[in-house]
């Protein structure tokens, strides 16, 4: 049998289209991230003031030496700047869907899903930047991995993974809310606690009681414990683990939900 | 029954207490242009996102291309254009890095998305500005690329909400030839707008939408019938030349008198664009000068007086009630 013209593009199988048009989505995004270097700011510039402010006013008090507190502080400092680097993509959304590309999007033949799972999977780029420039930071200010590159490897993969599952509340916050102040008011009084309630900045067994309860099932506590142990080799305990379930917990929750409040929006 | 592109019936929607569909029907036979006519606010945009897939209606049902919008939406997202009032394209993207895009995401390959993009900015005359950022294209431009946008994928059924409203004349006639090619290609087009100009010049079947309802549905000579044909308008340099000139157009005209509608300038109905050069020869035959001469369909507001004994803009309070 000949064909003489041209039949219209075979649409791959159904499985694919979620990936392939998310991963075209997220080059839109990684397109604009480029554009707007000045985006990064939130996962460069902003951990190192935070690593050089705490290691060099808190170290001497808090620890037996500066340099023992920034082995200490470092993967803590990981773990606070991927709540805060996690705030973006909310504002950006809710910004974004106002605009008519978002009414394009809809009125094409991609899953629904595939804008904002397009726009998680961009933001890989930007936590990718976060832990590189946060250890070249450390380098420089004299904090040296104790384990293996394996290991030390494992742990950046693991933070990466925990910030975009965590990028998911932002969406959802990005995408009930009018306008992008509000999605940074909201997600303000949640990620502060979540950074300083942890084992982030100090050792939790000094905290409270009452505290120390919110320390032990806080996911930041379990991911700053999983790095310390894959680049110091500290004890992992379960962290690993309890940092994984987290994860999860934060795609089955919050992904649907997103999915739901952008059905909604118009 | 003639095979139509698009057919939709009873379509009602509301929004809170505003009800923007009291039951719209349409019927776009295959390879046509349907113009949709209307004020701002008649519910022209509430029908057109509801044929795109981007609105459920909460009463009617609509089929476009074969496909029921409610039952199929996936289906006929594959076989529409959409370009709406405003440009639906990435501000923070190329004209072509937002092609490509659009491409990529109907399932083209990377170089099939590639060498579409760059057929349609030669087509829209970007080629020039194909790797700019869109956010510096002027108004034209981006309506240009939001229309290229939507024909991507070679739809068979291409809405156009309000494609010219904002353009310059001369962007206007060129969006025109456009969507006159597009049915050259054998595409169905669906065409909102507010002025009775461009639906005569593009449609082959123009309804009238008011309130939420269609107040009339005709071929353009036949709307114009209704509504009145074309008015000449001619403004005699002399104002002592008043009335000879009244007397002249009165008799090139469809039998009505002219009437003098603003200061020193006349206007009579007349049938054909004839009308205008026998005029002319005449006006010049009797020496009398001319400073303004112009030939023109009803406005929105003319039509809309003609169909409902009301304005475009007032409130449909005074319709109800009769």
């Amino acid at each position: 049998m000949t064909t003489i013209s041209a039949p219209a593009p075979a649409s791959a199988p159904r499985s694919f289209a979620l990936a392939r048009h998310s991963a075209s989505l997220a080059v839109r995004s990684l397109i604009k991230t480029w554009r707007t270097p000045e985006a990064l700011i939130d996962v460069t510039i902003q951990p190192a003031i935070f690593l050089i402010l705490f290691v060099y006013i808190f170290g001497g008090a808090v620890a037996a030496s500066t340099h023992t507190y920034l082995q200490f502080l470092l993967p803590g400092i990981l773990g606070q700047s991927i709540t805060t680097g996690a705030v973006a993509i909310g504002v950006n959304l809710n910004t974004d869907i106002s605009k008519g590309v978002f009414d394009r999007f809809r009125a094409f033949p991609i899953p629904r899903l595939a804008p904002l799972l397009g726009a998680v999977l961009g933001d890989i780029v930007r936590y990718a930047v976060l832990t590189v420039s946060t250890l070249a930071v450390g380098y420089a200010m004299g904090f040296r991995i104790e384990t293996d590159p394996l290991r030390a490897t494992a742990g950046c993969l693991l933070a990466i993974l925990f910030a975009l599952c965590l990028s998911w509340l932002s969406v959802v916050i990005g995408l009930l809310v009018r306008t992008p102040g509000a999605v940074q008011g909201i997600l303000f009084p949640i990620m502060l606690p979540l950074a300083f309630a942890s084992n982030v900045f100090v050792n939790p067994a000094t905290l409270p009681g009452w505290m120390q309860a919110f320390v032990k099932v806080n996911p930041l506590t379990h991911l700053v414990g999983a790095v310390r142990g894959l680049f110091l080799g500290a004890p992992l305990e379960n962290h690993v683990w309890w940092t994984l379930a987290w994860c999860a917990a934060f795609v089955v929750i919050f992904m649907p939900l997103a999915l739901r409040a952008y059905r909604r929006k118009v | 029954m003639a095979d139509l592109a698009i057919e939709a019936e009873g379509l009602v929607k509301s929004f809170g207490t505003t009800r923007a569909l009291r039951g719209v029907d349409l019927a776009v036979p295959r390879g046509t242009v349907l113009g949709v006519l209307g004020p701002n606010g008649a519910g022209k945009t509430t029908a057109v996102r509801i044929l795109s897939t981007l609105l459920t209606p909460d009463a009617g049902r609509a089929v476009v291309g074969g496909q029921d919008v409610l039952k199929h939406p996936d289906r006929v997202r594959r076989i529409i254009g959409l370009t709406g009032q405003y440009a639906s394209v990435d501000e923070d993207l190329t004209g072509r890095q937002n092609l490509v895009l659009f491409g990529r995401l109907l399932d083209l390959g990377r170089d099939a998305a590639r060498a579409r993009a760059a057929e349609l900015l030669e087509w829209f005359d970007l080629a020039e500005a194909a790797d700019r950022v869109a956010k510096t294209y002027s108004g034209g431009m981006r309506r240009r690329l939001d229309l290229a946008a939507s024909l991507i994928g070679h739809p068979e059924v291409v809405f156009l909400d309000e494609p010219t409203t904002g353009l310059d004349p001369s962007k206007r006639t060129a969006m025109w030839d456009v969507v006159r090619s597009l049915v050259v290609g054998g595409a169905t087009v669906l065409l909102t707008t507010q002025y009775l100009e461009e639906a005569d010049a593009l449609a082959d079947e123009i309804t009238v939408i008011d309130h939420g309802k269609v107040i009339a549905h005709d071929t353009p000579d036949g709307l114009k019938r209704i509504v009145g044909g074309q008015t000449l308008e001619v403004r005699p340099a002399k104002p002592e030349d008043l009335s000879r000139a009244a007397s002249i157009l009165a008799e090139v005209s469809t039998g009505a008198k002219a009437d003098e509608i603003r200061n020193g300038v006349l206007a009579v109905p007349v049938a054909s664009d004839e009308a205008l050069t026998i005029a002319v020869a005449r006006l010049a035959a009797d020496g009398i000068g001319v400073t303004e001469l112009s030939l023109h369909l009803p406005s929105l507001d003319e039509v809309f007086f003609s169909l409902t004994g009301h304005t475009a803009e007032s409130e449909s309070s005074d319709k109800e009630l009769s």
